[in-house]
């Protein structure tokens, strides 16, 4: 057997081991929007199942809450059933379409800015640097023998790796249950041996993904930026180095020594530095760029220092660096983002918004399941008339208690009346008072006279008597015995 | 051969020391992960065979120190199971079964374990909706009862049984064989058969008829009743409704007055414990007859003469 030994005639390995990032603390626009998204990210993810929305007595309080235990599924005044999980569905068809108009109009950016890998790994990394100072000290202590020094720094930044890591999957759980409950539930002992479990697996997978695989995440493990390359097109934002005024490189020095060899590139590797998938931005767009424009920062940064403009590496299209390369000017940005693709994602986007918001106006929340009972299919009764029994299953997903009305059509003298109920009280119509939020199951016995078909189709209907006249109706059968069976008297 | 062993230079492993025509064999030794789950499968083995039972002797397996068996485990279970529906079952078994249908949790509850116990003991001759069998047994889902449909009757025809030979309190009744034992003749059957689909409005009034009547008065109304709406207390049908057990046309009617079959019943009181006969009672009474308690008054009134009937003088 020839191993890849063999064949390169050495020992090559066909792993690549990890290359460590170490990024330096970089100021600018972008890591100040960085900043701003990260709050505004984390603030959601760990505040929103503490916000209470108010429902009345029969549903809880909490604005967010996936009721696992109860089947529902509650967002502010939103209240979904599991027979109406395509909403769900909805949702995440609306969050793919996103990801497409936003990397259609403005690249990955996901990526740079709200992508939870990105998030905890920025995160992490402002660890790293308080824990263990800037890039070059992070270095020098990674490289450095294990010192007294060595082994505390490394003890406190994996404590609170862990601490960020156990409140993380701790906030998870709150979107599960009472937020207030579960929490001291949590503390005292006393919550399901799920929530533990879950807490457990997040804080460990929080802990690796975030303190250690970083960018390996995004660039081996992540399907989305693999697709992104397939969505992108010259056209696309990207974070671009302007090659054709960076090259050829050279420092101020030599640059000053020999006016006009030298683009503006002073080679000072800062893009490189800063870069938190410690790629090198200048050899062109590539995988493992998650366009967060730190580089875009650092460069400026040096622009501005060494007196040449801004904007050696910025946002740009494909297209626009090829159009100044070739003297002209790039598009407005209003061109770039308002073209036909984003403008069909948008609309297809918010088609499918507007559709589930028209359903979700339009919904019913009371409806109504007829079983007909076929063991007896058909009772014969004292006087002659003939009684079929159903079992109606009537869902009120109002959270209130309410009053509805059941009313049979299509069977001449029909009489209904219910296990609380008798024949001699049975009528036309039953009103039935229905527990908030639940299904209630009620026994329906109907009685008609013995003459007619063997089998008669007629409706059975429920409408709300509080105001909101919508109901269901369900089209079932009446049995009666068949003719040739009937003997008189029978 | 031992001494023909060597390790062969390409792989590094030691040869067997076999050797055919040039051709060695290499013996390679089992991967370690390999060896260290066998030596894991055999402590497993070991402490397996001293915790739970497992060496087969002449009566049973040894026991293990664990003392576990798959019987333990269900009883086990079974005890959970019964500790879970301690709190309903006690409600039930405290709450006297005219008082069932105020309390409508309880009731479901009944219902509910009713049916499983119906399932059980009943749909042998009741059938599994309750709807009976045509001829053999009656249909418990109709408006009409033999015995008496309300809770407290049907709990007693349950616990009791009907025409049982093993207990007092049993049900009991008997329609004499009218035919059989030549009490009418023939004809004077006939007439009856003709009073009786008269009075269920099946047949017009005929002579037949009229002579049937008189007939009637003096050997049937009785039990029966004078216009032959049946006695519970009794056990005898309505004979002027829809519903018949063994039939209502001329030939099943004679047959029936000729030999009346006199159905019988199991007494459940001894089989089952209380709250299960409760809960079929609750059950039966759900299926669309049951029928509202007499009032208090009529209770007491009818009280002596029930135990009457119930062949308790």
């Amino acid at each position: 057997m020839a191993s890849p030994d063999d064949l390169t005639g050495g020992k090559t390995s066909l792993y690549a081991a990890r290359k460590a990032v170490y990024p330096k603390r970089v100021d600018g626009r972008f890591r100040r929007l960085k900043w701003a998204i990260m709050a505004v990210t984390l603030a959601i993810y760990y505040g929103t199942p503490w916000i209470r929305w108010d429902r009345g007595p029969y549903a809880p309080d909490q604005a967010v809450l996936v009721d696992l235990a109860h089947r529902r599924f509650y967002m502010f005044q939103i209240e979904i059933w599991p027979h109406e999980f395509y909403y769900v569905a909805g949702l995440l068809i609306m969050a793919g379409i996103g990801l497409f108009l936003v990397t259609s109009a403005v690249g990955r950016a996901w990526c740079g800015y709200a992508c939870p890998q990105t998030v905890w790994t920025d995160l992490f990394q402002h660890v790293d640097r308080l824990v263990d100072g800037d890039r070059n000290a992070q270095i020098r202590l990674a490289q450095g023998p294990w010192t007294a020094e060595k082994i505390g720094k490394r003890a406190l930044k994996y404590a609170i790796y862990l601490t960020i890591a156990f409140w993380t999957g701790g906030a998870w759980i709150m979107y599960f249950a009472d937020a207030p409950t579960l929490t001291h539930d949590f503390w005292t002992g006393q919550a399901a041996p799920v929530a533990y479990g879950t807490v457990a697996v997040l804080t460990a997978t929080t802990f690796v993904l975030g303190g250690f695989m970083r960018e390996q995440v995004c660039i081996y493990m992540c399907p989305w930026p693999r697709i992104q390359t397939a969505m992108m097109d010259e056209k696309s934002l990207l974070v671009t180095y302007r090659e054709w005024r960076g090259e050829p490189r050279g420092s101020t020095k030599k640059a000053m020594a020999h006016p006009g060899a030298f683009g503006d590139c002073i080679d000072c590797n800062q893009c490189v530095a800063v870069c938190p998938t410690g790629i090198d931005i200048r050899e062109g767009p590539q995988i493992g760029c998650i366009t967060c424009a730190l580089c875009i920062d650092a460069c400026d940064g040096v622009m501005a220092q060494v007196g040449r403009p801004r904007g050696l590496i910025d946002y740009c299209t494909l297209e626009d660096v090829a159009a100044e390369k070739a003297g002209g000017t790039a598009r407005p940005v209003r061109k770039t983002l308002f073209r036909p693709r984003t403008i069909i994602y948008f609309s297809i986007w918010c088609a499918i918004g507007a559709a589930m918001l028209f359903t979700l106006g339009q919904r019913t929340r009371l409806d109504l399941a007829v079983q007909h009972e076929r063991s007896p299919l058909y009772v014969q009764l004292s006087d002659g008339h003939i009684r079929n029994n159903y079992t109606l299953k009537l869902r009120n997903m109002e959270t209130r208690p309410r009053a509805v009305e059941v009313t049979v059509s299509g069977l001449k003298d029909a009489a209904l009346w219910t296990e609380e109920g008798s024949r001699d009280k049975a009528a036309q119509r039953i009103t039935l008072t229905l527990a908030p939020d639940s299904v209630t199951r009620v026994k329906l016995f109907v009685a008609a006279p013995a003459a007619g078909a063997a089998r008669q189709d007629f409706t059975i209907a429920t409408r709300g008597l509080d105001g909101d006249p919508r109901g269901d109706s369900e089209t079932i059968q009446f049995d009666r015995p068949p003719a040739d069976n009937q003997e008189p008297g029978q | 051969m031992a001494e023909d062993k060597r390790i062969d230079e390409v792989t590094g492993t030691a040869t067997s020391g076999h050797e055919w025509d040039g051709i060695e064999e290499l013996d390679t030794p089992m991967p370690r992960w390999w060896l260290w789950s066998l030596y894991a499968t055999i402590i497993w083995g070991i402490v397996y065979v001293i915790l739970y039972p497992a060496w087969p002797m002449i009566r049973s397996a040894t026991e293990g120190t664990l003392g576990w068996s798959s019987r333990g485990q269900l009883e086990k279970e079974l005890a959970a199971e019964a500790q879970r529906r301690a709190p309903i079952v006690n409600a039930i078994a405290a709450t006297p079964i005219a008082e069932l249908p105020a309390r409508p949790q309880l009731m479901q509850a009944a219902i509910q374990g009713g049916g499983a116990a119906f399932r059980v003991h009943c749909v042998q001759c009741h059938g599994a909706g309750g709807a009976g069998v045509k001829k053999l047994y009656p249909n418990l889902t109709d408006d009409d009862w033999l015995w008496g449909g309300d809770l407290a009757a049907i709990h007693y025809t349950i616990t009791n049984g009907i025409r049982n030979p093993d207990v007092k309190t049993t049900r009991i009744s008997q329609m004499p064989a009218f035919g059989r034992d030549g009490i009418l003749d023939a004809r004077q059957i006939d007439d009856l058969v003709s009073h009786v689909r008269v009075i269920s409005r099946q047949e017009k009034p005929s002579a037949s008829s009229a002579r049937g009547a008189a007939l009637f008065s003096a050997n049937c109304a009785v039990c029966h009743g004078a216009g032959g709406e049946g006695g519970r207390s009794v056990g005898a049908p309505k004979l002027t409704d829809a519903i018949w057990l063994y039939g209502g046309d001329r030939a099943s009617l004679t047959a029936t007055i000729n030999q009346p079959r006199n159905g019988v019943m199991p007494h459940w009181g001894e089989r089952l414990d209380p709250v299960t006969i409760k809960m079929l009672a609750a059950y039966v009474y759900s299926l669309g007859g049951g029928e509202k308690a007499p009032a208090p008054a009529a209770v007491a009134a009818a009280a002596p003469e029930g135990q009457g009937a119930d062949g308790q003088p």
